[in-house]
Parts: structure tokens; sequence; C-alpha cells
């Protein structure tokens, strides 16, 4: 049963391979592709129901028991995390096909996709803290080539940055995963749990749990160490460009979560009001820095800055009410976020520029678009009865009943800033007429599919994937009590990390104990 | 290529020798120093070795396999080796071991799928650092020349 929690990992693994493979037949590739990412999405989907029915569920790689061994776990939140992963993998995957180019194609884009995908699967998944770090490089290191592939020099600009302050995090987290494992003897995560209140060094441990802020702050981008992700997000193709929105920060946003839940909970006082000054700043500077852009990708990309403020804003204050809060928030901004992108790639095929000042007209000549972006830009703004505003009102209400009221009217301002950027995109690339009428978009269109830019029925293959995020998001604001539910589980469960420890550690004892 | 006659009888003696210490570094690496990665970077380097010789198209030629081929069929061997202890019912990546009888011999040889994993490595370092290789001999022609 729990050997069900390798397919996330080794579905993504075995589709690089065969994409590997395949490296001359682009058809054939496209094809294992689409299988492959409808494969992780209906693994996850099923790792998750298995989870739903029967709590936590985790396992021992190769039988080495806890706490040596590779320990994969998966709880509610994980769980959560791997099925929206699996679905936006497909989402993205689908667009993917229809807007890649032939020469990134015959370059590996396939291969490199499903390599992230392992890696931000597997980041999920990992039950042990240097797994996560090696997750983590998997991840980085096919992102680097991502954001490369092309060699534009734009990407190559947008990359160095990206690279080096990547390689800085993951200098820092290593070094912190050294600090502990020099302190307690152990990496693993549950083991890590129940050893750290007992090691009574108050100064060494907190120093170690910065160390681990700083590496994970990096990957999600909060401030100050966010501006790389504005420097780099808005140069790949769009569909390089959602995934890297959706998920990436997302994993970082993760892992401050797991080892502030369930490692540096001792000292909570310094820890989490230091996490919650960080998430006001953060949710400003990004919103700030997204009203100055006209690019369409970068004031997305600054948004997403701003968002994971609201995200770690749950995470400090600390209730299972603020806890709910992130968990919703998170699976919310990724299908929103990655939508938002997807969209800034259809305006692009129409408009031929993401500069919102040469855009214009798509209202009157796509009105089907503006309401693919419309849907939601409104939900990251937080307007009912859209996905966006249940997440912001649960963190809100959990601000008031802490009576963290700084940091509620800095959410509740954000938001408002957040509606006047996505206003801003409304006006420019939809509302107003097009400046330069001369340019014809569907010649363009037309122009790219006969130069083989875009393979020639790309045009349902990018509005499906826009359509069916909208529609999650949709039913989530409509219908938002069964992702509340999961979430408040998912809370439930980190407030309460010895339910976590006793299912790593109680069945890897009697493991043990079974073997001759 | 360096156009070296040392070299060229050198390396002619040189590699079956390389090449079989990578097998032997592979076969030796389950309980010793040693291993499918460090098996790999030996028999990596007697084909660069034969590329710095002969040119790169020789050593092409002799690999047989592109350099991608064999990263491909090494993570296929790797993955397999997991699944193939997923699909009699062990946990994934589990070792499974047979223990073959042989003639003459009072201990029977033990075979394990880890061996297969460890295969898969070296078939991984041999197409990664081979691709990087080539791929730098091929795009500056006069770097190692003359």
């Amino acid at each position: 049963m729990s050997d069900l929690l390798v397919l996330p990992v080794v579905i993504p693994l075995a589709t690089m391979v065969a994409t590997l493979l395949a490296w001359r037949a682009i058809r054939l590739q496209r094809i294992l592709h689409l299988i492959g990412a409808a494969g992780l999405a209906v693994a996850s989907i099923v790792v998750a129901v298995s989870v739903w029915n029967g709590g936590i569920m985790h396992l021992q790689v190769g039988s080495w028991s806890s706490p040596f061994g590779i320990t994969l776990v998966a709880d509610v939140l994980s769980a959560a995390m791997l099925v929206v992963v699996g679905l936006t993998g497909a989402a993205v995957g689908v667009y993917a096909v229809g807007s890649i180019d032939g020469e990134r194609e015959r370059f590996g884009f396939y291969p490199l996709y499903h390599a992230l995908l392992m890696g931000v699967s597997g980041a999920f998944l990992a039950g042990d803290l240097f797994n996560l770090y090696v997750w983590f490089e998997v991840m980085l290191i096919s992102s680097f080539v991502l954001l490369v592939l092309g060699n534009e020099t734009e990407q190559v600009r947008g990359a160095s940055t990206y690279v080096i302050i990547n390689l800085v995090s993951s200098l820092c987290f290593l070094a912190a995963i050294g600090l502990l494992y020099g302190l307690t003897g152990s990496l693993n995560l549950a083991d890590l749990a129940s050893r750290l209140p007992g090691v009574g060094e108050p100064a060494l441990v907190t120093t170690i749990a910065m160390l681990f802020l700083i590496a994970f702050g990096i990957k999600a981008a909060v401030f100050p160490l966010f501006f790389w992700l504005p420097a780099s997000y808005h140069t790949p193709p769009v569909a390089v460009s959602a995934i890297f929105a959706g998920l990436l920060t997302k994993v970082g946003v993760y892992a401050l979560i797991r080892v502030f839940t369930l490692l540096f909970t001792q000292d909570i006082g310094y820890t989490h009001t230091m996490l919650l000054g960080i998430a006001m700043l953060t949710m400003i500077t990004g919103v700030l820095g997204a009203a100055a852009q006209f690019e369409f990708r970068k004031v997305l990309s600054f948004h997403i800055v701003s968002q994971i403020g609201y995200m770690v804003l749950g995470l400090a204050l600390f209730t299972p009410l603020a806890l709910l809060g992130a968990v919703f928030y998170i699976i919310h901004h990724i299908i929103v976020k990655t939508n938002l992108f997807l969209v800034s790639g259809l305006a692009h095929r129409f408009g031929d520029t993401f500069e919102l000042k040469s855009l214009g007209g798509l209202y009157r000549s796509k009105p089907w678009l503006a309401i693919l972006f419309a849907i939601p830009a409104l939900s990251l703004a937080g307007l009912p009865p859209l996905s966006g505003f249940w997440a912001k009102f649960v963190i809100i209400r959990a601000g008031l009943e802490t009576e963290a009221y700084v940091a509620v009217a800095v959410a509740l301002v954000v938001g408002l800033l957040t509606l006047y950027s996505m206003t801003k995109i409304w006006n420019e690339a939809f509302w107003k007429p097009l400046v330069s009428a001369d340019r014809t978009s569907e010649a363009d269109s037309e122009r790219a599919v006969n130069e083989g830019l875009l393979p020639a029925p790309s045009l349902a293959w990018t509005v499906t994937p826009v359509v069916v995020l909208a529609l999650i998001t949709l039913g989530i604001g409509l219908y938002a009590e069964p992702l509340a539910i999961v979430a408040d589980r998912a809370a439930d469960e980190l407030l309460l990390p010895e339910a976590y420890v006793e299912a790593v550690l109680g069945s890897g004892v009697a493991e043990n104990q079974s073997l001759p | 290529m360096i156009r070296s006659l040392i070299l060229q009888i050198a390396t002619r003696l040189l590699v079956p020798i390389l090449l079989l210490f990578s097998i032997f570094m592979l076969l030796r690496g389950h309980n010793l120093p040693g291993g499918g990665f460090v098996g790999g970077l030996v028999a990596a380097s007697a084909f660069v070795l034969y590329s710095l010789a002969v040119g790169v198209d020789g050593a092409r030629r002799v690999l047989r396999l592109a350099p991608r081929t064999l990263l491909g069929t090494g993570l296929a061997c790797s993955v397999g080796a997991g699944i193939l202890s997923l699909a009699t019912g062990a946990s994934f990546l589990q070792s499974l071991w047979v223990k073959v009888p042989l003639p003459g011999l009072s201990d029977p040889l033990k075979l394990g799928s880890t061996l297969i994993f460890d295969i898969g490595v070296m078939f991984v370092v041999v197409g990664t650092v081979l691709l990087m290789v080539f791929s730098v001999e091929d795009r500056v022609p006069g770097l190692i020349d003359d």
C-alpha cells in the first residue's frame, strides 16, 4: 500500500527516461510527455485518496528502516500539494505541447520538464532533510536548464542571477543541515522532531532555524531575498514561467511550513515574530514592485512575491485557523498564478508582445480571453466569490483572532493594491483600443505556424488548460468547503507533530523488531 | 586530437586495460570501494583518452552508441532495477538476490538487482561525461589541437 508513494517520483522519472531515449522522435516524445503528465496527475490523486482514508503514509525505500534509510512521507499537506502538482503539471504540459517551439523540443524540453516535476514531487514527499536537499537540487538544476534553453540574451541574463542566488541558498541549506546533524546526529524529520526538544542548546537551535529561514526564504522569494524572481521569470517561454511561477516558490513555502511546525517550535516568540515581520514586508514590497511594472509577466512575477507574504503570514500567526488559511492559500495560489501566466501567453499570441503599453483591444477582439483573464485575476485580488476571497478571508480572520491588527491592515491594503495591478493589466491589455492597428494578430500567428514556430493545432492545446484551471478556480470559489476541510485537517496535523513522528518512527521501530 | 605517435600507441594498450579495470571496479563496488560511479568514470576516461589520440569521430565510432542513448539506457536500467523489486512484491529499490551454484566452486554466485542498478549508474556516468567532453571537443576544434 505504502509503495504507492514512489509513484509520484517514479512516473516523472520513467517519463524522463522514455522521452530521453526518444530524442529524435519529437512526435513520440510529445505523446510520452502527455501520458507521463496524465499519469502523474492520476498517481497523485490516488496517493491523496489513500492518505485521506488511511492517515499519514510512509515508505522506507529499499526497506532500510527509519531513521537511517530514505523516508518518503505523505501527510494531508504533502498529498494535497502533490495533487496540485499533478494538476498544474498536466495543464501546463498540455499548454507546452501547443506552445513550445521546435528548437526547444529538439533540445530536450520534455525530459527536463519531467525532471522538474520529479524534483517538486520528491520535495513534497521527502521525510528527511538531506533528501529534501537532493530534491531541491534536482528541481533547481532542471529549472536552470529550462530557464536558459533557447539561449537568448535576456534569458541568460535572468538565469545568471537566478543560478547564483539559488546556489547561495543551497549553501545555507547545506550548512544548516551540517550543523543540525552535528547537534542531533540525525536528519530524519520525525527523528529530529523527537530529539530537538531535548537538545538544550536554544541559541544554536535558533541559529540553525535562521539558516533554514534564509535557505528556504530565498527559494520562496520572501523579503529581502526575492529579487532573483522578477529578474528571471519573464524571460523563458510562457509554459516554463507558468510552471515555475506555480510550483517552485511554493516548494520553498512548503519547506518553511514543514520545518517551522515540525522542528523549530521551541522559541516561537522569536522565530515566528520574525516570520510575521518578513511576511508583512514581503506583501508590501511585492505589490509595490508590481505597481511600477508595465510588462505582463513582470507584474505577475512581483505578485508572486506579494502573495508568498500571505502564506508566510499564515505560518507566522501559528494558530489552527491561520495554518488552514496558509494551506488553502498555497493551493489556490498555485492554480491561479499558473493560469495567469498561461493567459499572458495567450495575450502574447494575439498581441505579439508582453508590453502592456503596446497591447490593447483584446476585449473587443477576443472577449472569451478577457473572461479567462478576469477569473484568475479577480481571484488573485481576493474578490468574492472566487477562491482568493476565501483564502484571504481565512488568513485575515486568523489575524483578527490573534489581534495582529497591523498584519491585518497590511493584508487588506495589499489586497486592494493587487486589485489595482490587475485593473491595470485589464485596462491596458483588454480595455483600451489597440494603439498600433497596423499589426494584425491573426496574420502573425498564422505566420508563426507557417514558420514552424508553433505546431498547427496549438490554439486548442493552449486554451483548454486555461479553461480547466479557470473552472477549478471558480469551483473552489463557489464551493470552498471540501478544500477548507482538507486544509483544516492538514493544519491539525501540522500542529500535532506527534502523529507524524509516530507514523514514521513507530512503524519503523516495529519493522526493525520484525527483522532478524 | 593530439598528433603524437607515443600517445596513439600507448592508447591502444591503455584503453582495453582501462575498460577491464572499470568492470573490475564496478563488480568490486558492492562490498569494497568502487561501484558504478567510479567504474563509469574510469570507462569514460578510456574513451576520452581515445578521442584525444585519434579524434572525436574515431571515438564516436568505437563507442557505437550515442552518449545520449547510453545516458538514457543507464537511467532506464536503474529505474528498472527499482521497478523490478516492486514487481516482485518487495519495496521499491529493495535488493533482490539470486544464488547461482557454480561448478567447481563451493560458494554459489550471488547476483543481486543492485548490480543492475549499478550498471545503470555506470552507463549514466559514461554517457554524461562523454556527452560533455565530445560536445566541447566538437565545438572548440583548436582546444587540444597540436
